[in-house]
């Protein structure tokens, strides 16, 4: 018999990705560009990162016709956010056929206590992290994918690069840890027990984990790879730069040559101004986007 | 002696074919450029975004290169991606092909995302018992020439086929445990 929407879809469309770029677009013409390019997925959106942190006020889901504008003009996976516990939001994008949810820290959030019950969904979802607990939690609570939540719209890789490093570092102790310390592990963490044991067993994520949250240049998506992420999400680093055609595609080829330094070294000359960034201690506690979510 | 496959791997699910090959005991080659393509015995382009896939292949003329030599014999086997890749026609589309089998695909042909499903699928010539197949924004072929044989119909549906040393499937046999397929392909490489 034939099942819709079953988890192994769900984890399967990010398995698809993989070593790929993700951009942020907030029009079919920057879509077609993010195609263009090499992306494997847009995520639309009304504002990206670097305008809501200078806009302020309320982040919500893009309005529908945006999302439906984009998913005419493109062939690739079509994805958008959600408030983070907005499960509302998230049927009207399932309604409208968006391909992933993204239950967004970059949106405000709409529940101060609770995230999503994503396996309600049959649209997939990813979520952020910070660390391997916060990771598990969301898996836990039915997410298909993780990202690294990075600081977004600064254009500063130090976050993601921290909460990558956490992350990896805190799958390495599972692995070495006698299985009496396990549920330990799993309280101090908060995490699912049955998620920390698959970690302790397997040395990695049970889905796919993707770098979001200051990647701004080709070196900086082709380090995330090299820290061992599956591919890459650029939020403002395209669209906010000097000339976002070369750069998009730049950073396409840095995420599947990142281990090649001399075609890095080609591909990242004559790239233009990258956006301007952001010095994270220059942030008040409000103002990073990362400590939204528990 | 050890078969040398290639798995294609600027984009997509190339880490799971290589480890559904290393299981059956083949020596695996990460294929990213043209010099990785030296020695191997067969061809796996894996599922992934077809267009991503396409502009990173004409780089260097991966792409071209691929094209000489699966027209020179060398079996390749295409997984959702690689089958839209491996097809001469790609409906409403002027994305990038390796134009190597005569086979018309259509792309998200069941749908976007939240159509995608896995089903029991019979494939007679892997035995009687079914397959699972995990079908993702799948395509199809929706026209064969008549020198491709057809290895599995679903809905009505042309879901796997193969022209001589060409392999291809709309579904992902990488992320199921069952190695009938990947076997299959191993010998169409023995055959060759």
């Amino acid at each position: 018999m034939s099942d819709i929407g079953s988890l192994k879809v769900k984890t399967g469309l990010a398995e698809m990705l993989k070593g790929g770029v993700i951009m942020d677009v907030t029009t079919p013409e920057q879509a077609i560009i993010a195609e263009e390019a090499g992306a494997c997925a847009v995520m639309a959106l009304e504002r990206v990162p670097s305008d809501i942190r200078a806009e302020g006020g309320v982040a919500r889901m893009a309005d529908p016709t945006i999302i439906q504008s984009i998913m005419a003009v493109v062939s690739i996976p079509v994805m958008a956010k959600a408030r983070i516990g907005h499960f509302v939001e998230a049927r009207i994008l399932e309604a409208l056929g968006a391909d992933y949810i993204d239950e967004s820290e970059v949106l405000t959030p709409a529940d101060e206590t609770y995230h999503i019950n994503k396996h309600d969904f049959k649209v997939p979802f990813v979520c952020g992290c910070r660390n391997l607990g916060e990771a598990l939690r969301r898996i836990g609570e039915g997410a298909a994918m993780i990202r690294t939540k990075g600081e977004p719209g600064t254009g500063n890789v130090v976050e993601a690069v921290r909460h990558m490093r956490t992350v990896m570092s805190e799958i390495r102790a599972l692995t070495l840890m006698p299985k009496e310390e396990l549920m330990t592990a799993a309280k101090n963490m908060g995490a699912p027990y049955d998620l920390v044991l698959y970690i302790a067993e397997h040395g990695k994520l049970p889905v796919v984990n993707f770098a979001a949250g200051g990647i701004a240049t080709p070196a900086d998506a082709a380090l995330m790879m090299h820290l061992g992420v599956d591919g890459i999400f650029v939020g403002s680093g395209i669209f906010k730069s000097g000339d976002p055609k070369a750069r998009a595609k730049a950073i396409v080829l840095a995420t599947t040559h990142y281990k090649d330094a001399k075609i890095l070294a080609e591909i990242s000359k004559d790239l233009g101004q990258p956006m301007t960034g952001i010095e994270i201690s220059t942030l008040t506690d409000s103002q990073r986007m990362q400590e939204r979510g528990w | 002696m050890k078969k040398r496959v290639g798995v294609l791997a600027l984009q997509g699910a190339f880490r799971e074919h290589r480890q559904v090959l290393e299981h059956l005991g083949c020596d695996v080659i990460e294929v990213r450029k043209t010099s990785d393509l030296e020695g191997i015995h067969g061809l796996i382009i894996p599922g992934g975004e077809s267009t991503t896939i396409g502009k990173l292949l004409q780089i260097d003329e991966l792409g071209e290169k691929i094209k000489e030599l699966g027209s020179q014999d060398l079996p390749i086997f295409g997984t959702c991606a690689g089958m839209i890749l491996l097809s001469k026609t790609i409906i409403d589309s002027d994305q990038y092909s390796l134009n190597l089998m005569d086979t018309v695909v259509e792309r998200n042909a069941f749908g976007r995302q939240v159509a995608s499903f896995e089903t029991d699928l019979l494939v007679p010539a892997m035995g009687p018992n079914t397959i699972r197949a995990v079908f993702i924004r799948a395509p199809y072929l929706r026209e064969v020439a008549p020198n491709v044989g057809i290895l599995a119909v679903y809905d009505g549906k042309t879901v796997f086929a193969r022209q001589g040393n060409l392999l291809a499937c709309a579904f992902h046999p990488e992320l199921t445990p069952d190695l009938r397929v990947h076997q299959y392909f191993l010998d169409m490489i023995d055959e060759h």
